[in-house]
């Protein structure tokens, strides 16, 4: 906003002033697009927050006294986080080897990137119905594990942790990938050579040159796969363990908001997971704050 | 393949020897990372076909294949679940999605790009918020005000709930496209005696224009594919395909499998020419590296 003030003679106009700061009339651009974040975002955020504290029975704490105490809802939380880490770790740690392959241009590597990015356009129901078929008990995976005589009973991997696992996987490697690849296309492969004419060999580089300019932006990558993990909803709910072992905590948010109707209970789920995912993301920050920022040589 | 990774420092360091020549023998570790791809890929094609072939087939028990070949399945679900209607919700919801979250974030995005002022870390962190917090999270206190202002379960409260993770989407893919524009060319512009309006009108929106194109295509696939928010807010009459997609399957038992198949692919196949329009415009790796730090 600027402010006219009568301007005087020893002192230039405030709004000269401001200008000088970078407050001018430009900034009511953003104006605009703050405000529906603030009316969408951060006024539903405060008002699930004052909600929470106010339940139908059990004082200001009830609604978290209520999750915390009932072994189901509490377990939710190490189930949310059994499927999340592992989920973000594997994807993370499979595409760091295979983005290091793809670095160089070979034929077929436009193909190669496009078929990663078909997961994407998949859906979480058409994933779930594929897992369903595909890992069933009379799918091909189990057809094929017969045939090759490696199991001779079905083995059970939908309706199930594995099955979550599996569609967390299928949804969340191509992200992972696409982000790593991003990252590593921007170390320059000057370091590396000038790595190996000292003598270093494929270890030596990757461990103490490669690995430790990635590092940050496996950390960012680990970051938003786990923010993908941890909201995993819907797959929970169609691969899943229907009452058990992959009641996750979205499931449980769900549930009490908008089956009960048990709105403060419902919010109060839902602060718990929000302060969970920040914490983590905070962790991993802070660690990541730790490591080299610098140049890594190359034009990312 | 692999051959630069992979040769062996020994071979006379400093020099290029012999740069011609490529290892015809793959290392254990490059075959295993190609295993490890061509895996993956495997499971996938079969996720896929499976899906892809039940909704083609008659009736699909313990054999490789389905028994017999039909489409009636499509034609099964298009009536079944009215989705001339879906499908009418899901592009008006997509659309005002678009064209609200462009109007209200790339003049914000504008001011982001060419001003540094006191307090652009808290703006930046506004926007920063509403991508990190999962929309289950923020979805259930959204629903519960919308419910409250009566708007839950109408088109608007589906548009609404879906602009809260569009809206910074588009500030963080405008922000550093606006930023490689050169300011002098407003400047420029100025000199010469052009107003705000003309500045806007004649030199701002051509420029913007391809980076404003880019940001909405995938806002637009964002929201056809963002279910949570959609599944919290709407009502019988707004849900998008996805919602659809999955109350069927949640009502199963009643539904035959293969017509939710078919749907299935019905989504897919939309998803994938709405991204591969989106592809021709944009390259990923480009995108989220610059979207994410």
């Amino acid at each position: 906003m600027t402010v006219a003030l009568p301007p005087t003679a020893r002192r230039p106009a405030l709004r000269h002033r401001l200008a000088e700061r970078g407050v001018d009339r430009t900034l009511l651009l953003v104006l605009p697009g703050a405000l529906a974040v603030i009316a969408l975002f951060c006024y539903p955020f405060l008002y699930g927050l004052q909600l929470s504290f106010q339940p139908a029975s059990g004082g200001v704490l009830g609604a978290y006294h209520a999750f915390f105490s009932e072994p189901f809802a509490r377990k939710s939380i190490w189930q949310t986080f059994s499927l999340a880490i592992p989920a973000s770790l594997i994807n993370v740690g499979v595409s760091v080897p295979i983005s290091y392959r793809m670095r160089r241009d070979f034929r077929g590597k436009r193909l190669l990137l496009a078929l990663l990015v078909v997961p994407i356009t998949l859906g979480t129901v058409l994933t779930a119905e594929g897992i369903l078929e595909f890992y069933g008990p009379a799918g091909w995976f189990n057809h094929t594990l017969n045939l090759l005589g490696l199991a001779s009973s079905p083995v059970q991997l939908t309706m199930d942790y594995t099955g979550v696992l599996l569609s967390l996987i299928i949804s969340g490697f191509p992200f992972a990938y696409l982000l790593t690849h991003s990252y590593l296309s921007g170390i320059h492969p000057s370091l590396e050579k000038a790595a190996s004419t000292l003598g270093a060999d494929w270890w030596q580089r990757f461990r103490h040159i490669t690995f430790p300019l990635l590092l940050p932006g496996l950390m960012t990558t680990f970051c938003l796969s786990f923010v993908m993990a941890f909201a995993v909803f819907p797959s929970a709910m169609m691969v899943g363990d229907p009452d058990g072992k992959t009641h996750v905590i979205s499931i449980e948010a769900y549930e009490a908001a908008l089956e009960h109707f048990d709105y403060a209970q419902g919010c109060a789920d839902a602060m718990i997971m929000t302060v969970l995912m920040l914490v983590v993301i905070v962790a991993v920050t802070t660690l990541r704050s730790r490591l080299y920022s610098g140049s890594t040589g190359g034009k990312g | 393949m692999s051959a630069v990774l992979d040769r062996p420092a020994t071979a006379a360091p400093g020099a290029e020897p012999e740069a011609g020549r490529r290892r015809i023998a793959i290392r254990p570790g490059a075959w295993l990372t190609w295993a490890a791809l061509a895996f993956f890929f495997l499971n996938l094609l079969g996720v896929i076909g499976t899906v892809l072939l039940n909704s083609f087939g008659r009736s699909w028990f313990r054999s490789w294949l389905p028994g017999g070949w039909t489409a009636h399945w499509y034609s099964d679900a298009w009536t079944e679940f009215s989705l001339g209607q879906v499908l009418g919700t899901t592009v008006e919801v997509t659309f005002l999605v678009v064209l609200i979250s462009l109007v209200l974030a790339v003049p914000a995005s504008y001011a982001l790009a060419r001003r540094d002022f006191p307090g652009k870390k808290l703006v930046m962190g506004l926007f920063v918020l509403p991508i990190l917090v999962p929309p289950i999270a923020y979805g259930i206190p959204l629903a519960t005000v919308l419910y409250k202002f009566h708007l839950a379960g109408s088109v608007t409260g589906v548009v609404l709930a879906n602009l809260v993770p569009s809206i910074p989407f588009v500030v963080f893919t405008m922000t550093p496209f606006i930023e490689q524009i050169d300011p002098r060319i407003e400047a420029a512009a100025r000199m010469c005696g052009a107003g705000t309006r003309t500045v806007l009108t004649r030199i701002l929106a051509p420029l913007l224009l391809p980076g404003m194109l880019a940001a909405g295509i995938l806002v637009l696939v964002r929201t056809f594919g963002m279910f949570e928010l959609t599944f919290l807010t709407s009502g019988p009459t707004s849900q998008t395909l996805i919602v659809t997609l999955f109350s069927a399957v949640n009502s199963a038992g009643i539904r035959s499998t293969q017509s939710i198949d078919a749907m299935a692919v019905i989504y897919t196949g939309t998803m994938a020419v709405l991204l591969l329009i989106a592809l021709r415009f944009v390259n990923p790796t480009q995108l989220v590296a610059r979207s994410s730090d």
